[in-house]
C-alpha cells in the first residue's frame, strides 16, 4: 500500500507565454483517491495530460512501480494501464453512443464490425455506470451530463490500474454524482489508483484520500483529505475567501420573462412560469428533466410544439433566437465547447461576439470599443491568458467557462437564461460571477439560473422551480427551500410521463 | 493571433509561422532571381502580377467563403457567365456598355446566391451545391455565345491595358479588390461574422448571429469577385470566351490555402491570399523562363501546393 504506483517528479511544461507546470511532483498509490486542487489555470489539466501522453513534458519523470516510463502517446498510456476522462469531452459527437464506448476497438466478425456485439458491449457498460440511454443515440443529442456519463463509462471498460478523472462532477447532480462515487469506491476498494480533480470541495472529504495543491503550475502541498475547507482554499489561493453566498435579494419589478403552457413532444410539456425584473430564479431538477431544452426554446434556439414566450410583455416569435436577443434574453449555454465558444479564435473575439452587431457604425466593427470592452470583462471575471488574441483553446477548463460567462455579460441582457454557469469555476471565481449577477439585479435584470450544484441554487435564487421529467413539479421560496426538499419535488413521478 | 512569446527567438519563429507564405514567396523569388538572368526585370514582375490578378481576384472571393469553412467550385464558371454575358449584352442586345458592366456583376451575384440558397435554406453541403453551379454555369455561358467567343465592347476591354504606359490595370483591379476583401473581413459585421461561422457554427447562432442572412452575403460576394475576374479575363483576351477561367477555381482554392486559410473554417486573411496567388504565378513564370516543360509544371506545382499545406499543419501542430 505504500509503495507509489505512480510517481511523477519535477514536471516542467511550458506554453508560449506561460508556464503552466514548474517542478511538480505526485505521488500516487494503489487504492487511493488522490485529490489535485487548484485554481483555474493553475495546471491541473496540464499535469493529467501528461500522465495520458497527450503531451509530453518539458522536463522532469514520471516512473510506474519505482522504474521510469515514456509516455509518448494515448496507446502507452493505454498499455501501461493508465486511463484518462478529460475535462473537454473526447467524444465523436456524430456517432453513436456504442460506438464511441468502442472506439478504436470496434469488434469484428469477419472483417466488419459487429453491431451486434458493439450494442451489447455499449449496453454492459452504460449499466455499469447505471445511465439510462439507448446506445444508438448519437452523443450530439446526448446534454453535457450525459456526455460525462459515457466519457466515464468509456474510461472503465479499459480496466485501468490508474484512472484519471478530471473535473467529471463538474455537471453531474446529486444523484449522478452519488452513483459516480459509489464505482470510484468500488474501484478503490479493488486497488485502482485514481487522480480526482474537482472545484467542488466538499466532496473532497467525502470521495478523497490525500490532496495535492497545485499553485501556478507548482506544487505546494500534500495534506490529508480532511483538511478543513478554509485552510485548503488558503493553500490554493494563497489568501483566505468568503465562501458563503453573496445573494443580495433586490427590490422585484414588473415581470420580464413569462413562459406559458411551453410544450415539446417527448421534451418538455407544459411549461409557464414568470422571472421578474430583479429577481433570480433558480431551475432545479435531475438530469434528463427537460430544463436545458426548456431554457434553449425560450431562448429561440430550439423549436417548441405549443405555448408562448413573452418578455416586457411582446411575444416572441418561435425558433428565433435573433428576436430573442433583440428583446433582452440571453443565453449561457451549458456546452461551452459545442455552443459556446469559437475555440480557435481569440479571447477578445469571443468575448465580443454578442455584441459585434450593436458595435457596428455605418457598417464598420468598432473593434477599438469592442478590445476595450473585452480586456474590462476579462479584467473583471480574472480570465488567467497571455493575451486577449490568445486562442480560447488555449485556456484552462475554467477560463474558458469564464469567456462564455463574460460574452454575455458584455451584451447586458435584459434576462439571462444561465446553464451550468459556474462549470468548472474555481472557488474564488465563483464568487466574483456571484457578485455579478448581483449586480445585474440591483439594476433591473432578471436571471434564470439552472445548475446541478444545488447549493449554487438554493444560494442564489430568490425562487426555485423544480423540474421532473419534462414537468414543472414544484417551486419554492428561498427561505423555505432545502436541499431534501428540492430533491424529494425532483423525483417526483409525474403521472402519465413520457418513457426515456 | 498566437501569444506573445518570451524571447527574440521564439518571437521570430512565432512571425514565420505566423507568415509562412511570405516566407516562401520571399525564397522563391530569391532563388528564380538567382537561377534566370530575366526574372526580375519589371516587365517580367509586372507579367507575373498580370497572370497572378486573374486568380487572386477570384481567390479573394473564395476567402469569404472557405473563412465561413465552405468551399465555392463554381467561380470559374461563373466568370466566365458573367464575362459572357457582358459581352453578348452588349454587342448582340446592344445595351450601354455600363449597364452591360452592371449586369454582369449582377449575374455574378445572382448566382452566388442561388449557391447560398441552396446551402443555408436547402442545407446542401458547399461542395455538391457549387458543384451544380460549376456545371450550371459553364453550360450557360455555352448556351449564350453558342459555343464562339464574343468581343467585348472597346470601353471595357481598357481594363486590359496599362495605366501610365507600365502598370497594367488588371494588377491595379487585383489590388484594389484585395483591399476591399481586407476591409470586409477585417472590419465588417459580416465579416467578423463570417470568421465566427467558420470557427463554430452552433455558437455563432446562439450569439446572435444570422448564420444564413451571412452566407448570403457569402456567396453572393464570392459571385461578384468571380464576375469581376471574369471581365479582367475577357478584357485581357479583348473576348469573352465559354470556355475561359475553366479549372480556375482550384487555384483559387490552392491559393487560398496557401495563404494560410483553414478548410475547416475559421481562419483566412485577404493578404494570405494574394501571397498564395502570387506564390502560384511566380512559379509558372519562372518555370517558363527556366523552359521547364508545361507537363512537368503541373507536377511541380501539384508538388508545392501539398508542401505548402503540410509545412503549415506541421507548424499548427508544433505550436499546439
Ligand atoms: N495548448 C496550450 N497552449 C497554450 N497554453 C496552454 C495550453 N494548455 C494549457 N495552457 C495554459 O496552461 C495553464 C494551465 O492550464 P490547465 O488547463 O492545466 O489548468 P487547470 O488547472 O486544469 O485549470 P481549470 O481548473 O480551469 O481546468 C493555463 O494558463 C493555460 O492557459
Ligand atoms: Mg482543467
Amino acid at each position: 500500500m505504500s509503495e507509489a504506483t505512480l510517481r511523477a517528479e519535477g514536471l516542467t511544461k511550458s506554453f508560449p507565454g506561460v508556464r503552466a507546470l514548474d517542478g511538480v511532483d505526485l505521488s500516487l498509490r494503489a487504492g487511493e483517491v488522490h485529490v489535485l486542487l487548484g485554481e483555474n489555470g493553475a495546471g491541473k489539466s496540464t499535469l493529467i495530460k501528461i500522465l495520458s501522453g497527450a503531451y509530453r513534458p518539458d522536463e522532469g519523470r514520471v516512473l510506474m512501480d519505482g522504474r521510469p516510463v515514456e509516455i509518448r502517446d494515448a496507446g502507452d498510456a493505454r498499455r501501461l494501464g493508465i486511463s484518462t476522462i478529460y475535462q473537454e469531452f473526447n467524444l465523436v459527437p456524430d456517432l453513436s453512443v456504442a460506438e464511441n464506448l468502442s472506439l478504436g476497438r470496434l469488434p469484428r466478425r469477419f472483417g466488419l464490425v459487429d453491431t451486434a456485439a458493439m450494442q451489447r458491449r455499449a449496453r454492459e457498460l452504460l449499466e455499469r455506470v447505471d445511465v439510462r440511454v439507448d446506445p444508438r443515440t448519437p452523443v450530439r443529442r446526448l446534454g453535457i451530463a450525459r456526455m460525462q456519463m459515457v466519457e466515464i463509462a468509456k474510461a472503465l471498460s479499459l480496466d485501468a490500474r490508474v484512472l484519471i478523472m478530471d473535473e467529471p462532477t463538474a455537471v453531474l447532480t446529486t444523484g449522478e454524482v452519488g452513483k459516480l462515487f459509489a464505482i470510484v469506491r468500488r474501484l478503490r476498494d479493488e486497488g485502482v489508483a485514481i487522480v480526482f480533480i474537482t472545484h467542488h470541495l466538499e466532496e473532497i472529504a467525502e470521495i478523497g484520500d490525500r490532496v495535492t495543491v497545485l499553485r501556478d503550475g507548482r506544487s505546494v502541498a500534500e495534506v490529508p483529505a480532511g483538511t478543513p475547507q478554509d485552510e485548503l482554499v488558503r493553500l490554493m489561493v494563497g489568501r483566505p475567501v468568503d465562501q458563503q453566498f453573496p445573494r443580495r435579494p433586490a427590490e422585484l419589478g414588473e415581470p420580464l420573462l413569462s413562459v406559458r403552457g411551453l410544450t415539446r413532444r417527448g421534451a418538455f410539456d407544459d411549461v409557464s412560469f414568470e422571472v421578474r425584473a430583479g429577481e433570480v430564479v433558480g431551475l432545479a431538477g435531475l438530469v434528463g428533466a427537460g430544463r436545458t431544452e426548456v431554457a434553449r426554446a425560450v431562448f429561440g434556439a430550439d423549436r417548441y410544439d405549443a405555448g408562448e414566450v413573452f418578455v416586457r410583455g411582446r411575444r416572441l416569435p418561435p425558433h428565433d433566437v435573433h428576436a430573442a436577443m433583440e428583446a433582452g434574453l440571453g443565453l449561457v449555454p451549458e456546452d461551452r465547447k459545442g455552443q459556446g465558444l469559437v475555440l480557435g479564435a481569440g479571447i477578445g473575439e469571443n468575448l465580443g461576439l454578442v455584441t459585434l452587431r450593436d458595435a457596428t457604425r455605418a457598417g464598420f466593427v468598432d473593434l477599438k470599443g469592442q478590445r476595450t470592452a473585452a480586456a474590462r470583462v476579462a479584467e473583471q471575471l480574472g480570465i488567467r491568458m497571455t493575451g486577449l488574441d490568445q486562442e480560447v483553446r488555449t485556456l484552462s477548463g475554467g477560463n474558458q467557462q469564464k469567456v462564455v460567462i463574460g460574452k454575455w455579460l458584455a451584451a447586458q441582457a435584459g434576462v439571462l437564461i444561465l446553464d451550468e454557469p459556474t462549470r468548472g469555476v474555481d472557488v474564488a471565481a465563483k464568487v466574483e460571477i456571484y457578485q455579478l449577477v448581483n449586480a445585474l439585479t440591483d439594476s433591473g435584470h432578471a436571471v434564470l439560473m439552472i445548475s446541478s450544484d444545488l447549493p449554487e441554487v438554493l444560494g442564489m435564487s430568490d425562487r426555485i422551480l423544480v423540474m421532473a421529467r419534462g414537468r414543472l413539479v414544484g417551486e419554492l421560496r428561498a427561505d423555505e427551500a432545502t436541499q431534501d426538499g428540492v430533491m424529494a419535488l425532483a423525483v417526483t413521478d409525474v403521472a402519465g410521463s413520457r418513457a426515456e | 493571433m498566437r501569444s506573445k512569446q518570451g524571447g527574440t527567438d521564439s518571437r521570430s519563429s512565432a512571425w514565420l509561422a505566423e507568415n509562412g507564405a511570405v516566407a516562401a514567396l520571399v525564397v522563391l523569388v530569391i532563388a528564380l532571381s538567382l537561377l534566370s538572368s530575366d526574372f526580375l526585370s519589371l516587365t517580367n514582375l509586372l507579367n507575373v502580377g498580370v497572370q497572378a490578378a486573374v486568380t487572386a481576384i477570384l481567390a479573394f472571393g473564395s476567402t469569404f467563403v472557405i473563412v465561413t469553412g465552405g468551399i465555392d467550385l463554381s467561380v470559374g464558371s461563373v466568370a466566365a457567365l458573367s464575362a459572357i454575358t457582358l459581352a453578348w449584352t452588349a454587342t448582340e442586345g446592344g445595351l450601354p456598355w455600363p449597364a452591360a458592366v452592371v449586369l454582369s456583376l449582377a449575374t455574378g451575384v445572382a448566382c452566388g446566391l442561388v449557391n447560398a440558397v441552396l446551402i443555408a435554406y436547402g442545407k446542401l453541403p458547399p461542395f455538391i451545391a457549387t458543384l451544380a453551379m460549376l456545371g450550371i454555369a459553364r453550360g450557360l455561358a455555352l448556351v449564350i455565345s453558342q459555343g464562339s467567343p464574343i468581343s467585348m465592347p472597346e470601353a471595357v476591354s481598357h481594363l486590359g491595358d496599362t495605366v501610365g504606359r507600365f502598370l497594367p490595370i488588371p494588377v491595379l483591379v487585383m489590388l484594389v479588390m484585395g483591399v476591399v476583401a481586407a476591409i470586409i473581413l477585417n472590419r465588417t459585421f459580416p465579416g467578423r461574422a463570417m470568421y465566427a461561422i467558420g470557427g463554430n457554427e452552433e455558437a455563432a447562432r446562439l450569439s446572435g448571429i444570422k448564420v444564413s442572412r451571412i452566407k448570403l452575403i457569402t456567396y453572393a460576394l464570392s459571385g461578384a469577385f468571380a464576375a469581376v475576374a471574369g471581365v479582367v479575363l475577357a478584357s485581357r483576351l479583348a473576348s469573352a470566351q465559354p470556355q475561359a477561367a475553366a479549372g480556375y477555381e482550384l487555384d483559387a482554392i490552392a491559393a487560398v490555402v496557401i495563404g494560410g486559410a483553414s478548410l475547416s473554417g475559421g481562419k483566412g486573411r485577404a493578404l494570405g491570399t494574394l501571397v498564395g496567388a502570387l506564390i502560384l504565378a511566380v512559379l509558372r513564370n519562372g518555370l517558363n523562363l527556366l523552359s521547364v516543360s508545361a507537363f512537368w509544371q503541373q507536377v511541380v506545382i501539384g508538388v508545392v501546393i501539398a508542401l505548402a499545406v503540410l509545412v503549415d499543419t506541421l507548424r499548427r501542430r508544433g505550436t499546439n
